[in-house]
C-alpha cells in the first residue's frame, strides 16, 4: 500500500494533494513491484464531505481520517504521529510539495530514521527506488535513493498533472484516533489571523498574474503593472530584487524564497528571470514576457514577449484594453 | 541574555548558468562564487537581535568565509564542522550540529534557541531543523518569518509567526527550541567596518565531525535538457499592445 498525505482546502482535496494521488497511482501501479498495491489517502483534522468520493476518483481505495483535540490546531510533529499512526505496512508515504507536506513528511522521516526525498518530480527505477527531485531551485535534478522501506517523498507541486483513474477506487473512510503524545503538541499554532484581501494567498491561485522585476526603475514603477492586474482580475507579484530594494512587501514575491505559482497566464515586466525567479513560475501555462533585452532568460523562455520597456508597454496594452471595453 | 545558535550553509551563488562537476555530485561553484542562503541570513538577523549568537557551519576550511559574513554582523562566536558537505545527507548533517550542541552543553554552555534555514538553496532537502530537533529532543517550529523570545530565554516561551495556509500563524514553544526561518520577516544588516574587524579577530572553533556519514543517497545530479526557445515576439515596444490584448483576448483572460 502507499499512503497519500493529503492536504485540503475549502471543500476539496487541493490540486497538489490530486496531483501526488496521480502520483502515488503511477508508482503503485507498476507491475512486479515492490511497490505495487492500492493507495490509501490521510486527511488530519477536518474531512471535508466530498473529500472522499473526490479521492475515490483519482484512485484511492481508503481514506484514512484522522480526528482527536490534538488536531484542532496544527503542530508538525503530531501530524507526523497520525501518518505514522496509520501508515500500517505503507511501501511508501506521499506527501504533496507544499511547505506543510514537506514538514510533516521531515517529521516522519526523522521518527522513522528513513531518509526523505524532497520535490520529486519523476520516477529513475524501481527496485530498488530510484526518484528525480529538483534542487538548486528546479535548475538541477538529482537522482536520489530511496532504498528503505517506507520510502518518503513530496511531489512537486505542478510535477505531473492531475488525472482521475481509468477504474475509480472504493475510497472507504476509515477513522483513526491516534494517541499523540505531549510533546508533539509543544510546538503548535496558538492562533491564526485571517490573510488579508491583497496577500500572497490571491497570488498562488491567481488565474493571471502580472510580474514585475528591476525593469519598474523604483518605489512609483508599479500603478501600471497594478492596474494590469486589475484590469486581468489578477493578482501582482514581483521578483526577489523589488523585496530586497523595499519595493513591494515581501508576501508578493515569486520565486525559490517567495511564491511559487502556476497560473493560466504570467505576465513578467521588467524581470529577467534568474533562477531564483524561474523556481517560482516556471509552472504557468503561458509566459507573456515583457523586457528590453531580448537576450533576458524570461524572454528566450516565455511563450510569447515584447521587446520594450514595461512602462510605455504595460500603459498601452492598459489603455487598450479600456478602448475595446468602451 | 539569551544564547542562540544559528546554522548557515556555504552554497553556490547560482544565479545564472549552473555547471555541474565531472563526477556529477556537486555544481561547479568555480566560476559563481559562494554565498549563504537567503534564509539563513535572515536566521542570522533573527539570532543577533535575539541575543548572544553563535554561528555554525558543515563545510570546507572556506567556509570561514561564510562564517566571517555572520561574526561581521554581530554574531559573538563561530564553529566550523569542517568536511565536505557533498557526502553528508541532511541526517548526518543533523548528527554532526546535534554533537557540537551537546558538547557545548556539557561546557556549560547551553543554546536556548537553534536557528536554520527552512531549506538550503542548493540541495534543498527541507529537513534538517526537523532531524536536529528529534536528535536533541527538542520541539520545533517550521518556515516561520519571526521569532521574539523574553528577555532571558532560558525556561521561557518563544513566539513564532510565518504564513499558514489560511492566515498569519503564531506558535508559541517552550525553550528550548528548534526554529526554521523562511526569507522576509526581517531585513539583514550589512556589516560594518568595526564589525568585519571584529569578525576577523574571532577565533573559529573548528572540529572534525564525529560519526561516520552514511551519506546522501545521491546518485547522480544532471542538468534538464536545454530547451530551445520558441518565444513568439509579438512586437516592439507600445505598438505591440494591440497583438497583446489579442493574444489576452484568445487565452480568454481580458473581456
Amino acid at each position: 500500500m502507499i499512503l497519500v498525505f493529503v492536504e485540503t482546502a475549502a471543500d476539496s482535496a487541493t490540486e497538489v494533494s490530486l496531483e501526488t494521488v496521480t502520483f502515488a497511482r503511477s508508482l503503485a501501479e507498476r507491475p512486479e513491484s515492490t511497490l505495487a498495491g492500492p493507495v490509501h489517502a490521510l486527511v488530519v483534522g477536518a474531512l471535508p464531505e466530498k473529500v472522499a468520493d473526490e479521492l475515490g476518483a483519482y484512485g484511492v481505495a481508503e481514506v484514512h481520517h484522522a480526528v482527536g483535540d490534538a488536531f484542532s490546531a496544527y503542530a508538525g510533529a503530531a501530524w507526523a504521529a497520525a501518518v505514522d499512526a496509520v501508515r500500517g505496512d505503507a511501501v511508501a508515504v506521499l506527501a504533496p510539495g507544499t511547505p506543510r507536506g514537506m514538514e510533516v513528511l521531515a517529521h516522519l522521516g526523522a521518527r522513522l530514521d528513513v531518509a526523505m526525498a524532497a520535490n520529486v518530480v519523476g520516477i529513475g527505477a524501481t527496485d530498488p527506488l530510484v526518484v528525480i527531485r529538483q534542487v538548486q531551485g528546479g535548475a538541477v535534478l538529482e537522482e536520489m535513493r530511496l532504498p528503505e522501506q517506507p520510502a518518503l517523498l513530496t511531489v512537486a507541486g505542478h510535477a505531473v498533472e492531475a488525472t482521475p483513474a481509468a477504474a475509480p477506487g472504493a475510497a472507504v473512510v476509515r477513522e483513526h484516533s491516534p494517541e499523540v503524545a505531549a510533546a508533539d503538541l509543544l510546538a503548535r499554532v496558538v492562533s491564526t489571523e485571517p490573510a488579508g484581501p491583497d496577500e500572497s494567498g490571491a497570488l498562488t491561485s491567481a488565474r493571471v498574474v502580472v510580474g514585475a522585476g528591476r525593469g519598474a526603475g523604483g518605489v512609483d514603477g508599479f500603478d501600471g503593472v497594478i492596474e494590469l492586474a486589475e484590469l486581468l482580475d489578477g493578482a501582482l507579484g514581483v521578483s526577489r530584487v523589488v523585496t530586497s530594494l523595499g519595493w513591494r512587501p515581501h508576501h508578493e514575491q515569486i520565486g525559490q524564497t517567495g511564491s511559487r505559482i502556476a497560473p493560466e497566464v504570467y505576465i513578467p515586466c521588467g524581470i529577467s528571470g534568474a533562477i531564483q525567479h524561474w523556481a517560482g513560475c516556471s509552472s504557468s501555462k503561458t509566459i507573456v514576457a515583457i523586457n528590453t533585452d531580448e537576450n533576458a532568460p524570461m524572454v528566450t523562455k516565455a511563450t510569447y514577449a515584447v521587446i520594450g520597456d514595461m512602462a510605455e508597454v504595460v500603459p498601452a496594452i492598459n489603455a487598450e484594453i479600456r478602448k475595446r471595453r468602451s | 541574555m539569551t544564547n542562540v545558535l544559528v546554522c548557515i550553509k556555504r552554497v553556490p551563488d547560482a544565479a545564472g548558468e549552473v555547471l555541474l562537476t565531472a563526477d556529477e555530485q556537486a555544481l561547479d561553484a568555480r566560476f559563481v562564487g559562494f554565498t549563504v542562503s537567503a534564509h539563513e541570513n535572515c536566521a542570522v538577523e533573527l539570532a543577533v537581535r535575539i541575543g548572544d549568537a553563535t554561528v555554525l557551519s558543515l563545510g570546507p576550511a572556506d567556509t570561514v568565509e561564510q562564517l566571517r559574513g555572520a561574526l561581521g554582523v554581530g554574531a559573538k562566536a563561530a564553529v566550523l564542522i569542517e568536511a565536505d558537505p557533498v557526502g553528508f545527507g541532511p541526517a548526518d548533517i543533523a548528527r554532526e550540529i546535534a554533537a557540537v550542541v551537546k558538547a557545548h552543553e556539557a561546557e556549560g554552555k547551553t543554546y536556548d534557541l537553534i536557528l536554520l534555514g527552512n531549506d538550503a538553496a542548493d540541495t534543498g532537502d527541507f529537513q534538517v531543523g526537523i532531524r536536529l530537533a528529534y536528535e536533541l529532543g527538542r520541539p520545533v517550529v517550521n518556515g516561520v518569518r519571526t521569532v521574539e523570545v523574553p528577555e532571558d530565554g532560558a525556561g521561557g516561551v518563544a513566539t513564532a509567526r510565518g504564513d499558514g495556509i489560511d492566515g498569519v500563524e503564531t506558535y508559541e514553544v517552550p525553550l528550548p527550541a528548534v526554529v526554521t526561518v523562511l526569507e522576509g520577516g526581517v531585513e539583514p544588516r550589512y556589516p560594518t567596518i568595526t564589525g568585519r574587524m571584529k569578525a576577523k579577530k574571532t577565533p573559529i572553533e573548528t572540529v572534525e565531525p564525529r560519526n561516520q556519514p552514511r551519506g546522501p543517497e545521491r546518485v547522480r545530479l544532471t542538468l534538464p535538457p536545454a530547451q530551445p526557445s520558441t518565444v513568439d515576439v509579438l512586437g516592439e515596444g507600445p505598438d505591440a499592445a494591440a497583438a497583446v490584448v489579442d493574444l489576452l483576448q484568445r487565452l480568454g483572460v481580458a473581456r
